[in-house]
């Protein structure tokens, strides 16, 4: 087998990169992205030869991911060892060569793509062997697993690729494994339509991405990006209209795929697909593009003052704008989903306020925690259907993932209980889980580079990040059951492949936060390594920031240092946590089918500030409208019509006018050639 | 000699012209042809006496081409005479729009 001789290889490499310091070569790094896709095609294969397959399923779904994923932890342990390695660039060949644009397929492989090809290779194979479980009886399970494995593999390449056209080729392709896998279950035409929702928001952000590409390619000449972040100091001038124009086009990308203001609206809907998919695509990888993409032209941005105010404002106010609508939803999903934005929301404040590493590390614990969220529901979710379909009870989507229907599962469910504690209390930033380092690294990055307006939304939405994420754990685990008498008797723990991957995920939510201490908090001997490990990829983007703005201030807008802050907001989430904890516990909910809708201001969040409705009337609405006369009046009256018709009515007509001649009568015929004859005759005797 | 037989052919050419124009008869009608085809020969003829020996190699074109034409068109008219009988082309009239 292949696998054994490329593990001895990988510890002989491990082993001499950890004894002398080396330059970094890459290893494998083709093979991080095949095999994902080698998994797609013999998934996919055997889904449409013998889908009955599962155990062949279950072995290469997962198997390819484990293997790429110790590809990706090599090629960290070698970027460690080499310290401060420069960016390496593998062309593997010329892709198009037209005029002066020469696009090779190329990978980058440096501290930050690597960092996150370990992040997404990591979190997709643990979310991979939870699928096992949580997708053992769909008859799709092949297809489900092929689709899976293709969007690792565009995942990689967005996050790997050297140059922005393979960069769009993987964000494209992660956009369409978004699309097939929301809309999985497609015999139901709200999943399905919650799939076009997904994938026709994210086209008008792609349009963004496009639009930059040419113009930078327009500027430049170039659209590699090691030559694009090369050149652009020197080709751009500081705050100009050019580059301010480019990066906002990006944020445009950004915020399609990141799920950012004002195109956030596909990603609540995008829960209709199976809960692995949104632990995996709409938690921890493809909704992070837009902050990676974000980072790694942190050059460009960091030459447009204007873009990263905006990026940095876009960010808080979705952070605090989509935590309110979570404390008022009732789907189990969807309040994890508009965690999901407000969290992603943080991580555009970072990098839009220039702490790039602080938004990369808050992508990569996030990604632990939220997965685990996610999973968590999953298990509830599942076992929910479980038991009402079993109980003979309806089990569709709307009964099983509503809290209301739910309450005290913590008896039943006791693993998920606890890593669901585990998540959320990271979520809410409580000391030492890994989103206290994180979350509360960008909020000290916003303070101390004096936004003090957005300082406070962040403050504000952390606060609300932990009252929200108590009252899901709550209405889930605690209180009082509402699973009906009947249902509770079948209420089951999930299939122990799927507590693996909880428990896992949850090791990972604690320990992640512990690779960035803050210099602050004296709690490890080496702290900041992520800043360090990651220095050289923003190294440059830094350099001009710090030209033109300075240095950020090391104080917080009310004053204190960064420790004090620190343990300041751990205390207020710890306090916020049991409040919430106490406040709720004895409460009573109705069941969803008896349960009033809220009022007043509860209402207004209950249904998400009415902005899916005004979307519906100053978009969607009026597109129809216009759809509406293009199609009547353009496309049937003028074109099908006038043009259309119109050329073989004349036809028809002059054909009619013409056949009048047409006697059958020698004698006519005859006649109308004389005089044909004659009038010739005159015009050339004339 | 030259213009009295331009003048011969014309007044032949336009006495076929008027018989294709003005009589029903379809043997009449073909016969005008003729008429008219050799008007042009008596033509041909008549100006290559000054211009060159090239007027009478197309009479003989001509001719060639006119008997066959009248052994089709007298094939034609034969078979309409069999299934009309009759050779007037006003009853002829199948082929129009």
């Amino acid at each position: 087998m292949v696998g054994v001789p490329v593990l001895d290889s990988m510890l002989a490499l491990v082993q001499e990169a950890t004894t002398h310091e080396r330059a970094y070569v890459p290893f494998l790094p083709s093979w991080m992205i095949l095999l994902p896709f080698i998994g797609f095609v013999i998934n996919g294969a055997v889904g449409y030869l013998a889908p009955d397959r599962r155990k062949l399923v279950s072995a290469v779904g997962p198997g390819v991911l484990g293997l790429s994923f110790l590809v990706a932890a090599v090629n960290l342990v070698l970027l460690i060892a080499a310290h401060d390695a420069e960016p390496v660039i593998r062309s593997y060949w010329t892709w198009m060569e037209v005029g002066q644009l020469r696009i090779e397929a190329a990978l980058q492989l440096d501290q930050l793509s690597v960092m996150m090809a370990l992040v997404v290779t990591c979190v997709s194979f643990i979310i991979h062997i939870y699928s096992i479980g949580y997708m053992g009886e769909d008859p799709g399970y092949a297809r489900y697993f092929s689709f899976l494995n293709l969007f690792v593999f565009f995942m990689l390449v967005l996050v790997l690729a050297a140059n922005f056209p393979l960069m769009f080729v993987g964000w494209e392709g992660v956009g369409l494994c978004s699309y097939l896998l929301i809309g999985f279950w497609f015999t139901e035409p709200a999943k399905a339509d919650a799939g076009q929702k997904a994938f026709i928001v994210n086209r008008i952000g792609d349009f963004g991405f496009l639009a930059a590409m040419f113009a930078l390619f327009a500027y430049l000449g170039t659209l590699d990006f090691q030559a694009v972040f090369a050149i652009a100091p020197r080709g751009f001038e500081y705050g100009g209209a050019a580059v301010t124009l480019i990066t906002l086009f990006l944020f445009l990308g950004c915020t399609g795929k990141s799920a950012q203001i004002p195109l956030y609206v596909w990603l609540p809907d995008a829960m209709h697909g199976p809960t692995p998919v949104s632990a995996l695509i709409h938690a921890a990888t493809m909704v992070t593009a837009g902050v990676y993409l974000v980072a790694r032209t942190g050059v460009l941005f960091a030459l447009a003052p204007l873009s990263m105010t905006v990026v940095a404002v876009v960010g808080a106010v979705t952070a605090l704008f989509a935590a309110t609508i979570a404390v008022q939803q009732f789907d189990i999903k969807r309040v994890i989903a508009y965690s999901t934005i407000s969290q992603l929301g943080y991580m555009f404040l970072a990098v839009g306020v220039g702490a790039y590493t602080a938004g990369i590390f808050h992508l990569a614990t996030h990604a632990f925690f939220k997965a685990l969220l996610f999973l968590a529901s999953g298990a509830v979710i599942h076992a929910m259907h479980h038991a009402l379909e079993h109980a003979g009870e309806e089990a569709g989507e709307d009964v099983t993932q509503d809290m209301r229907n739910m309450g005290g599962l913590k008896a039943y469910l006791p693993t998920s209980f606890r890593t669901a504690w585990i998540g959320a209390l990271a979520l809410a930033g409580v000391f030492p889980l890994a989103g206290f380092f994180s979350k509360d690294e960008i909020i000290w990055s916003a303070g101390a580079r004096g936004q003090t307006l957005l300082w406070v939304l962040a403050v504000l939405t952390a606060l609300l990040t932990a009252g929200y994420i108590t009252r899901w754990l709550v209405m889930v685990f605690h209180g009082a059951s509402r699973v009906g008498e009947g249902a509770r008797r079948y209420l089951r723990a999930a299939p122990s492949v799927m507590l693996v991957a909880l428990v896992l995920l949850a090791v990972g939510s604690v320990v992640s936060g512990w690779v960035n201490v803050p210099e602050a908090l004296p709690l490890l001997p080496e702290f900041t390594w992520l800043h360090q490990f990651l220095h050289p990829s923003f190294e440059a983007a830094e350099h001009v920031l710090v030209e033109h703005m300075g240095e950020p201030a090391h104080v917080a807008p009310l004053g204190g240092g960064e420790g004090t802050w620190a343990v300041l907001s751990t205390t207020a989430a710890i306090l916020v946590v049991i409040f919430t904890f106490m406040a709720l516990r004895g409460k009573r909910y109705l069941s969803a089918r008896e349960a009033a809708e809220p009022t007043g201001l509860w209402r207004l969040l209950y249904r998400k500030w009415y902005v899916d409705e005004l979307y519906d009337l100053v978009i969607v609405k009026p597109f129809k409208a216009l759809c509406m006369v293009s199609w009547r009046v353009i496309d049937q009256g003028l074109i099908d019509g006038a043009l259309v018709d119109g050329v073989a009515y004349t036809t028809r007509f002059g054909g009619w006018v013409v056949s009048r001649f047409q006697t059958g009568y020698v004698g006519t015929y005859v006649l109308i050639i004389v005089i044909g004859i004659l009038i010739i005759l005159g015009a050339v005797a004339l | 000699m030259l213009i009295e037989s331009l003048l011969l052919s014309a007044i032949l050419f336009a006495v076929g012209v008027a018989g294709v124009l003005l009589r029903r008869n379809a043997i009449v009608m073909f016969m005008c042809i003729e008429l008219m085809l050799n008007a042009v020969n008596l033509f041909l003829v008549a100006v290559s006496r000054y211009a060159g020996i090239e007027g009478q190699v197309f009479v003989i074109f001509v001719m060639t081409v006119a008997a066959a034409e009248a052994a089709v068109g007298l094939a034609i008219i034969i078979s309409i005479f069999r299934h009309y009988e009759s050779v007037d082309v006003r009853n002829f009239r199948l082929l129009r729009w």
